[in-house]
């Protein structure tokens, strides 16, 4: 059951993908780029990971699209384009099948599908997913939690900066 | 564990038989006289003033990107308020820290005015 709900995600969230590149009107790659962002939070909770699922929705499906959808406005980008690209296409082609020799190498060896590591199954089951994230964040990792407010502040002066007319 | 999700099946699948099952049945069912009259953006709004596909201001900009930066930060409260018992004192002045220097950039942002609607 598990194996056919992955198999019908993963073919979705492929097609999706093949959508963004594949459509001329650059709103509807936006709305392809959706769908594939909620594929990736199915798989989110298949990995026993529900918080990073609901973050996904939150802030990639939510806020990111928000801000493709603004650019697209922004640029006038909303008529579809008629060009045809060929010299990306050829570019892309080789890049993918290395892309596909790279992940079946690593795959044939086992070391990007490993399941060691501290936090198990079971751990998950007991504590908490978004507990253990939360007590990650503000005990290993405090410091990268207090960079990551600097790091906001920056992103909310440069947006200022950037797009106000008289600072 | 994939069981806890079946009500959200559920409600995904209502959610697509309704779109799909609604277009299909009215573009089954329904009829199609149309005329003039029946065209005209009666309960829309007004005719159209110029073309969508125009160039939109930076004002719209701003906002959002201001929107997806608060968000953010909303985001790395979930897990603190999850774990607010069990951190303690110790959390809430982490949690104060990191929300004292966003609120310099609020502060910031109200000061120079990115919030009003510069005409």
């Amino acid at each position: 059951m598990e194996a056919i709900l992955f198999y019908l995600t993963a073919l979705v969230a492929v097609v999706a993908a093949f959508f963004v590149t594949k459509c001329r009107n650059p709103v509807n790659s936006a709305l392809c780029l959706v769908t594939n962002f909620i594929c990736l939070a199915v798989f989110y909770v298949m990995l026993e990971a529900p918080f990073m699922a609901a973050i996904q929705i939150m802030v990639y499906a939510g806020a990111i699209m928000v801000l493709i959808v603004f650019v697209i406005m922004l640029l006038n980008l909303g008529t579809a384009v008629k060009s045809r690209y060929t010299h990306g296409l050829a570019a892309g082609g080789v890049l993918s099948v290395l892309m596909l020799l790279v992940a079946t190498v690593f795959l044939g060896k086992g070391s990007a599908t490993a399941t060691g590591g501290e936090v198990t199954s079971e751990l998950i089951q007991s504590y908490g997913h978004t507990e253990l994230i939360g007590r990650a964040m503000f005990t290993d990792f405090l410091l990268p939690f207090e960079i990551a407010s600097i790091l906001l502040l920056v992103a909310i002066i440069g947006a200022v900066v950037l797009s106000k007319r008289k600072v | 564990m994939l069981e806890n999700y079946l009500p959200v099946m559920v409600l995904i699948g209502i959610a697509f038989a309704f779109a799909i099952g609604s277009v299909v049945m009215s573009r089954l069912i329904g009829q199609k006289k149309p005329s003039a009259v029946k065209l005209a953006p009666y309960e829309c709004g007004m005719p159209l003033l110029s073309s969508v596909q125009e160039r939109f201001s930076i004002k719209f900009y701003i906002v959002a990107m201001l929107f997806i930066l608060f968000d953010i930060e909303a985001v790395f409260l979930y897990p603190w308020a999850i774990m607010f018992k069990r951190l303690g004192i110790f959390g809430f002045i982490e949690m104060g820290v990191f929300i004292v220097i966003l609120l310099v950039g609020f502060i910031y942002v109200w000061k120079k005015g990115a919030l009003e609607w510069e005409e």
